[in-house]
């Protein structure tokens, strides 16, 4: 693991004590800085709502303890079950892209750590998000809740029928890697909704899609590499 | 102590071991990682060897009056340390994945790779021990050392017929004791008690019952593993082979619907399916059928079902007439996919190639209800063949050749394949597809979408210059390319591509939300309609891939996309050093994900090479009274030159013949086996020449066969393997060792004479000799893989042959 900053360790171990915690904030706002700086670079320049939202979630509540010196690198970081949080840079421009505003209600797919169901939940009205995985679920649900997020209901199920009792979603954002979008989760789609997928492996996210339903319920995708890594061709 | 005779089948069981455990090893890497490794492990191998000789030559008047009690302990640790290295290095949290962001990540892999050197080490201790102490008799120890070897490595395939490899591990170990169990009777030792001791260790090793402990324990990010955590899904049959460890899985309560980028205009649901993998990657699947079509239907909605429409077109191909369905090939069936898709389309005669007989024997026994009999239809012929093979055998032609995407998603887009042979895609490949065509036929590949493209540029790349080489002179005319949000189909039609025929594929495309990429006449504003990029990427792409400046834009490209070639066989490679440095520096905004991570491992296993072999195999030599004794420049270049070159010719075989033998695990068992067993026959041959004043002769000869046998297989194996390729496993083993015999013959010649020469004029500096070349076996093992990847075999077998000639030349200046 790359090292932490010095800081990070000594206020690691000092919360363990003192079970504040609170220090973590000057180390989340480098961080969020840092996240936004490389999201604007990227073409992606965050909203108010989704850098207060990053400013916000305690990103080290979200990982397994070893790693919580690590918390606040812009890294992905295994969480266990051969899972991952994301890179908080993926999460802020995914966040971005899902366009999510008050009053909103937005169905996640792929629960996790239970840390992009968090930030959506600091600017939605609800959140929707089911896992497969039955220890993940556990957790995350126990964190969000003892997390005081109460807008969040996890469940643990299969993701392919989407939430039918809360459609429709004014966002929708699908984690879980899968070969085909389930043609159920489309329909659960507000029109002028959102759905983003990101595609990859795990501590590898390669590009993300943004699928956008029209008010005619016709679908596009926009695929989006998120790294300003243009022009291919050198030499233009 | 009596001792009067060497142990030569103890010598020739452990020999076995050592080499089995080489080939074994490059088969677990495959489960638990998502490579063979092999250069990795033969890198080791040399490691363990050179440090071995390095101590022998520091501590034998130490070991001396011990010789019995500490051939028996190295035997005997060597027995233990073949399973236990390999369990440590599991445990060992190493993750390619992590590589860009956990910078210790390679301390990691330098820590598998010591673990991996110790059995070698201690194996190479025993062997040595017993060279040194009977060196009178050193022609009969190498005969049966390498008769074991030989055996060992090729044995190897055999067995792992029989036992999986984690089982096999157990029984090297077993093996091991017993070999030291008979050395205590060749070595006529007092202690008969040791032996009984030795042979119940090994029948206890041999019954002691697999567990948990000895678990091949894939990576938590391997495709196998990943699903497994999720709930419901449950192992519903394994099965296990030289070719790879088949799992199939099941899960009712979370099924899974693996429909590979099926338009979004869908409402459809695949219909029940089992999820198979190889060594823990994939899936594919095995898709309920009971013969009825309409659940079948998202097999239409997936880009891969775009030759079938065209195929369709009325009046498309006015001079061929088809009465019934089309005669589809499916290359790499799988479970059947494809096949489904082809029915389902109303193929008349599917033709399915698979190369794992597990596989297919899935499909048609244990699954054969589940899957509706698919695999013994009178309308499916299943052949278990490599592809390549089948294609030059067949005088069959078909009106499609479908190249289904067996591989899975991530690792082909995380460049865990960098370093993979792939010879399915390349242009020879594709040469002999497009061979097999009826006119108007259609060779169809679907590849997964990467962005940035890379390797559907490449593969289109790869057609263009496939169809130049086949002599037409428009490709442009007959390449199509189409991409979903998530599969690129590419076509290359035996024939222009009509004008009903576009209209079908844009209606297709339209129909589905799928973007034509191009097509014969295509205008700029048709691309990039649903599937929204920045700029239409695919599209200029192709254009610039057609037009004149193909080679400046390939030049330009921030990836590598060269088509891939027979000799170059690196389709997933996409890396280049002048975009490694960019995205690097874009680490933090997310562009190390687009970095192929295993060429810049690659690199860093040479360093760990290098570093690790001076430290184990020249310092201790550099700091003992050995440091009096160097050996004059000229020689020790000779040593360090016949080292490397013969690692050179090594590794360039091995992933030369992984096209003739159709998976790595045979190239290297076969390969290591011939190299070691005829480069010992002609080191042999060599010996009797001791003191021959003929000796430099012999070795000009040596050197000269080399390159004529060297050249001669450049011009020839291409061809050679076109003829042999659909001979059986049977036919190919003997007929590739048959191959590389002479050769090695001749490579075996240099190491003897110059250590000849050495022994006449510098006896002391002998062990420098040992440790120069087994350095230069050392790195040579990883820098062949390098140069192979930058410059292909040909170039790697020519730079081999140079530096032969420079080290005949260097001793003959010595002389």
């Amino acid at each position: 693991m790359k090292c932490p900053s010095a800081l990070g360790v000594l206020i690691y171990f000092c919360s363990a004590v003192s079970s504040q915690g609170a220090e973590f904030g000057e180390l989340r706002h480098k961080l969020v800085e840092e996240v936004a700086a490389s999201a604007r670079d990227d073409g992606f320049p965050l909203s108010p709502r989704v850098i207060a939202a990053m400013e916000k979630v305690e990103r080290h509540r979200f990982v397994p303890a070893w790693l919580v010196p690590f918390a606040y690198l812009n890294h992905p970081l295994p969480i266990g079950h051969g899972q991952t949080i994301s890179q908080p840079v993926v999460v802020a421009v995914m966040t971005e892209l899902l366009n999510v505003k008050n009053g909103d209600k937005v169905l996640e797919i792929g629960t996790g750590s239970g840390y992009q169901a968090a930030v959506l939940a600091e600017i939605a009205k609800s959140v929707y998000s089911i896992e497969v995985i039955e220890p993940l679920e556990k957790q995350a649900a126990e964190r969000l809740k003892s997390l005081g997020y109460g807008n969040v209901t996890v469940k643990m199920g299969d993701g392919y029928y989407g939430w039918p009792e809360a459609a429709p979603f004014d966002a929708i954002v699908v984690t879980a890697a899968a070969s085909q979008i389930p043609p159920p989760l489309l329909k659960q789609l507000k029109p002028g909704g959102r759905m983003v997928i990101p595609l990859g492996m795990q501590f590898v996210t390669q590009y993300l899609m943004l699928v956008e339903k029209r008010a005619d319920g016709s679908v596009t995708t926009r695929q989006i590499v998120p790294v300003a890594f243009v022009p291919l061709t050198g030499g233009h | 102590m009596p001792m009067s005779r060497p142990p030569l089948i103890a010598i020739s069981l452990l020999s076995a071991c050592m080499l089995a455990y080489e080939v074994v090893l490059t088969r677990l890497f495959s489960m638990v990682l998502w490579h063979h490794f092999a250069y990795m492990i033969i890198s080791a191998a040399m490691l363990g060897y050179g440090a071995s000789g390095t101590a022998l030559a520091l501590l034998k008047e130490k070991i001396a009056p011990h010789f019995g009690a500490v051939y028996l302990t190295a035997a005997a640790a060597m027995a233990f340390l073949m399973p236990a290295a390999f369990l440590l290095a599991q445990q060992v949290p190493y993750n390619p994945l992590e590589l860009l962001w956990d910078t210790t990540q390679p301390a990691k892999l330098l820590a598998i790779y010591l673990l991996m050197m110790l059995p070698f080490f201690c194996g190479g201790l025993s062997i040595g021990l017993v060279w040194w102490r009977f060196g009178r008799e050193a022609g009969r120890i190498y005969a049966y050392d390498m008769l074991g070897a030989g055996a060992g490595s090729l044995g190897v395939i055999g067995v792992l017929f029989l036992l999986p490899p984690e089982r096999f591990l157990i029984m090297l170990t077993a093996l091991a004791l017993l070999a030291a169990a008979i050395a205590v009777i060749e070595l006529q030792m007092k202690q008969r008690s040791l032996m009984k001791a030795f042979i119940g260790l090994a029948l206890l090793v041999a019954v002691v019952p697999s567990g948990n402990w000895l678990e091949v324990r894939p990576s938590p990010y391997k495709d196998l593993s990943q699903t497994l955590h999720v709930a419901g899904a449950h192992v519903v049959a394994e099965r296990s082979s030289p070719l790879g460890q088949i799992t199939v899985v099941e899960n009712t309560r979370i099924p899974f619907r693996h429909a590979p980028g099926m338009s979004l205009n869908s409402t459809d649901e695949p219909a029940p399916q089992l999820a198979i993998f190889v060594d823990g990657d994939g899936p594919s699947v095995l898709t309920r059928f009971d013969g009825e079509l309409a659940p079948l239907d998202y097999l239409d909605q997936l880009t891969s079902a775009l030759p079938y429409h065209v195929l369709e077109t009325p009046h498309a191909e006015p001079h061929v007439r088809r009465h019934a369905g089309p005669h589809v090939l499916v290359l790499g069936a799988g479970a059947g996919s494809d096949v489904l898709q082809a029915l389902y389309r109303g193929a008349g005669e599917v033709d399915a190639v698979e190369l794992d007989r597990n596989i297919i024997d899935l499909v048609k026994k244990r699954f054969h209800e589940f899957a509706g009999d698919l695999y013994i239809r009178p309308d499916v012929h299943v052949h278990e063949a490599e592809a390549r093979g089948f294609v030059n055998a067949t005088h069959k032609r078909f009106d499609l050749i479908q190249v289904a995407l067996l591989d899975s998603f991530g690792i082909a887009s995380a460049g865990l394949y960098g370093l993979s042979e792939s010879y399915l895609y390349t242009v020879e490949a594709l040469q002999t597809y497009l061979s097999r065509l009826t006119p108007g036929g259609v060779l169809a590949i679907t590849r997964w979408l990467s962005l940035p493209p890379r390797d559907t540029l490449k593969l289109f790349a790869t057609a263009a210059v496939a169809l130049e080489r086949e002599g037409i002179a428009n490709p442009a005319a007959r390449l199509v390319m189409i991409r979903g949000w998530k599969t690129v189909t590419l076509l290359v039609k035996n024939g222009d591509f009509t004008g009903p025929e576009i209209d079908a594929i844009k209606q297709f495309s339209r129909e589905r939300s799928f973007d034509v990429a191009y097509y014969p006449g295509m205008r700029a504003d048709e691309a990039n309609h649903y599937n929204l990029l920045d700029k239409p990427y695919f599209f200029e792409g192709a254009t610039a891939l057609l037009s004149t400046q193909r080679q400046s834009f390939i030049d330009r490209y921030k990836f590598y996309i060269e088509p891939a070639t027979d000799n170059r066989p690196y389709f997933f490679r996409f890396f280049k050093w002048s975009a490694a440095a960019e995205l690097f520096a874009l680490r933090k905004q997310g562009g190390m994900p687009l970095l192929d991570w295993s060429y810049p491992l690659l690199a860093a296993t040479l360093v760990q090479a290098f570093i690790a072999s001076i430290l184990l195999i020249l310092a201790p030599l550099a700091v003992s009274r050995a440091r009096r004794s160097l050996p004059p420049g000229r020689m020790a270049f000779y040593f360090l030159a016949i080292g490397l070159a013969f690692m050179f010719m090594e590794i360039a075989f091995i992933q030369k013949f992984v096209l003739f033998l159709a998976h790595p695990l045979y190239a290297i068992a076969v390969v290591l086996c011939a190299f070691l067993v005829f480069a010992a026959a002609g080191s042999r041959l060599a010996g009797r020449w001791h003191g021959n004043a003929d000796a430099g002769r012999y070795l000009i000869l040596a050197v000269a066969g080399i390159a004529a046998f060297s050249l001669l297989y450049l011009a020839l194996l291409p061809y050679l393997f076109r003829f042999l390729i659909h001979l059986p496993d049977a036919a190919k083993i003997p007929i590739s060792i048959a191959l590389i015999a002479p050769l090695a013959l001749c490579m075996g010649i240099p190491f003897p004479t110059g250590m000849a020469r050495l022994a006449s004029t510098a006896d002391d500096a002998i062990p420098w000799a040992w440790a120069i070349n087994g350095f230069a076996s050392v790195i040579g093992a990883v820098l062949a893989t390098l140069l192979a990847i930058h410059l292909g075999f040909a170039a790697v077998i020519l730079l081999a042959v140079l530096i032969y000639t420079a080290a005949a030349a260097a001793l003959r200046g010595q002389g």
